[in-house]
């Protein structure tokens, strides 16, 4: 394993022991107490379980878990960004329909292995695009009538 | 044979529609690689609102049944297994297909799924009602510790680090703790309005499912789909029956392997058709053809891997205890219709339950009868680029989980739990405890809270959760599970060196 995977691996078991740790703190000090009686008994395996694999990363016995490559972090990175704003303000802001429809575009634009310089490349993905609006909008709206947050466009 | 009395119902128009609509979509989601049973069915559940809640589950249990074969096609095709469960498929599946004989693996394919898949609802036909009047008897320290079960063999059995499979299904306990307390009515873990009606189990199985798969998409960048389909030539489907006929050993030890290891809660469909695939090596007059392109291989493993669809259901229609991460999701959709299954299910809504398993009977028959028609198709869409299935899988999921409850809140819960199990992921957590302990968490606080006031106005807490025999086999399963579990590891520990074991990872994902 190199050193990348180990750092990775503290920070990752690290997190979940303070998350650990903290749920366990709030449970055993937080009122009243009888509404906290299981969430302490998971909460202390949960502490336990999580400081011995942060342990365990520390001094480099992980064996399980290959961490995140740079070059998958590279690749993810563009559409993790694009999915973030997307699922936490656009939809809400823009519309659902509007919304899908630029992240779906910006995605297929990102990652679709077709040329970026031919036409009908770009032809093809505003095609797949419109197409997969139109499936969403008779499937959501249309056959099951859910009601989405329309805000700037539609 | 209540079955047969409600059999009728599957075949009105509306049912059978259903029936045929999830067969056909879930073979082609099956043949498409990335996309897991488990995450077809989570996405198809926003779908089934709109409908009764047999019409619900005809839909997904059809798409649940068809996934897994479907997942054959690309197995054979294209060496790429749809779905876990078809890895053991792959091995021979594909050599089959580069001799020629690539229609020939297919029929055999369906052919075995179909016998296997049988046999397995027929095991849950007989098997269920039998538990149902057993269940009975369990009092609320048998329903907990069930319920702890379900957590721990599934963490223990389904990932590969003992410690981190507990943890996850400790954390999915945790996040099924956050809401309001349902005795005292306090708040608990509320750190954002979005959780404050607690943590919905719909969107949080889309988020769970769906969004790493998304993100393992997007890690592969600009590259397409380099598997090259192979043509397939006409090959008479009666040469396909007599040859499942005349491969019957291979046959019965898929269709048992797999029923027996469908009935073991967290042992899934890959381990089921591996273990088939060396089993039926191993009883083979030919096993020095395993591997190479032999009929056996696909034969046992596909067998296996449908025939452990039906018993992996029967823990969740008598005790509520799903047995798989599909089931968990099964019951998401049985628990949005108002439905709770347990022992009185089968006494309380007859028609739901039977129509449900009468249809799985014959989705099996249509299974194998569409599979062999579409297979091309299916190989086909397949080969769809992965940013376009990431873009639509995206989409489905935002779409599907603001549409259980009209919440923006589900979806921040949906994005934000996929985001956080797409890391646990890559360093050795697995969804499928975690997915268990925020389905079985309720199950078990409920149940240890009403065991605990029983046990303060009677024995103590002690005596009430620790003695009784089914108390004590309960634990000793638990603790069986772990321990096992834990030496497995340490034996493997002792054979596999560090690096191995990271390549060994790295060629898993």
């Amino acid at each position: 394993m190199t050193d990348l995977p180990r750092t990775q691996h503290i920070i990752a078991s690290g997190g979940i022991a303070a998350v650990g740790v903290i749920v366990a703190y709030i449970s055993f000090t937080q009122e009243p107490a009888d509404a906290f009686i299981f969430p302490r008994l998971i909460s202390s395996v949960f502490a336990v379980l999580a400081i011995w694999t942060f342990g365990k990363a520390v001094m480099g016995r992980t064996k399980v878990g290959n961490g995140i490559s740079g070059e998958a972090m590279r690749n993810m990175l563009p559409g993790l960004i694009v999915m973030i704003i997307y699922v936490f303000w656009a939809a809400k802001a823009l519309g659902f329909y509007t919304a899908t429809t630029i992240t779906f575009f910006i995605m297929l634009s990102l990652y679709d292995p077709a040329p970026h310089g031919a036409f009908a490349s770009w032809a093809k993905r505003i095609a797949i695009t419109a197409g997969f609006l139109l499936v969403m909008y008779g499937l959501f709206a249309l056959l099951l009538n859910v009601f989405t947050p329309r805000e700037v466009f539609f | 044979m209540d079955f047969l009395f409600y059999m009728g119902d599957v075949f009105t128009p509306i049912n059978f529609g259903l029936l045929l609509l999830g067969t056909v979509g879930g073979l082609i989601l099956g043949a498409t690689p990335g996309l897991s049973p488990t995450m077809a069915v989570a996405l198809l559940i926003p779908f089934t609102f709109k409908l009764e809640p047999q019409q619900g589950l005809i839909l997904l249990g059809a798409a649940y049944t068809s996934t897994v074969a479907g997942g054959a096609v690309s197995a054979i095709l294209l060496k790429i297994p749809g779905a876990p469960a078809n890895i053991a498929t792959t091995l021979d599946g594909h050599a089959m297909a580069t001799k020629g004989e690539g229609a020939k693996a297919l029929q055999l394919s369906f052919l075995a799924s179909a016998v296997g898949g049988l046999f397995g609802v027929f095991l849950l036909i007989f098997l269920t009602p039998v538990l149902a009047r057993w269940a009975l008897a369990f009092g609320p320290s048998h329903l907990f510790w069930l319920a702890i079960l379900g957590v721990t063999v599934i963490g223990t059995l389904d990932s590969s680090s003992v410690v981190k499979g507990l943890l996850s299904g400790c954390i999915g306990l945790w996040l099924a703790t956050i809401g309001f307390d349902d005795i005292m009515g306090a708040q608990r873990f509320i750190f954002h309005p979005a959780v404050s009606g607690g943590i919905n189990v719909i969107p949080a199985l889309i988020g769970l499912f769906a969004i790493p798969q998304v993100i393992t998409m997007l890690t592969k960048g600009r590259t397409g789909s380099n598997a090259e389909i192979i043509t397939v030539k006409r090959h008479p489907i009666r040469l396909a029956f007599l040859e499942v006929i005349r491969r019957k050993t291979a046959l019965i030890i898929g269709t048992i392997t797999g029923s027996i290891i469908g009935l073991i809660p967290g042992v899934g469909g890959q381990i089921a058709g591996l273990v088939a695939y060396d089993q039926s090596k191993k009883f083979s007059k030919e096993s020095e053809k395993f591997g190479t392109g032999h009929s056996e291989g696909v034969i046992a493993a596909e067998s296996a891997n449908n025939a452990m669809v039906g018993p992996s259901l029967v823990p969740l229609l008598t005790l509520s205890i799903p047995g798989s991460p599909t089931a968990a999701v099964l019951l998401g959709g049985l628990l949005i219709h108002g439905i709770f299954p347990g022992p009185d299910l089968f006494m309380n809504y007859p028609q739901v339950a039977w129509t449900f398993i009468d249809s799985m009977l014959i989705g099996q028959i249509l299974m194998c009868v569409f599979g062999l028609f579409i297979a091309g198709l299916a190989a086909r869409v397949a080969r769809v680029p992965h940013a376009v299935m990431a873009a639509i899988v995206l989409g489905l999921a935002v779409f599907g989980s603001y549409s259980v409850q009209n919440s923006m809140g589900d979806v921040y819960v949906m994005a934000s739990l996929g985001l956080g199990m797409y890391f646990l992921e890559r360093f050795g957590f697995s969804a499928a405890p975690l997915v268990l302990g925020l389905i079985l968490g309720p199950i078990a606080e409920a149940n240890f809270i009403q065991g605990s006031m029983i046990a303060n106005a009677t024995v103590g807490t002690g005596t009430y959760f620790f003695t009784g025999w089914l108390n004590w086999a309960l634990i000793g399963i638990v603790l069986v599970s772990v321990s096992y579990s834990i030496w497995m590891e340490i034996a493997q520990r002792r054979y596999t060196t560090k690096e191995e074991a990271v390549a060994k990872e790295e060629a898993v994902s």
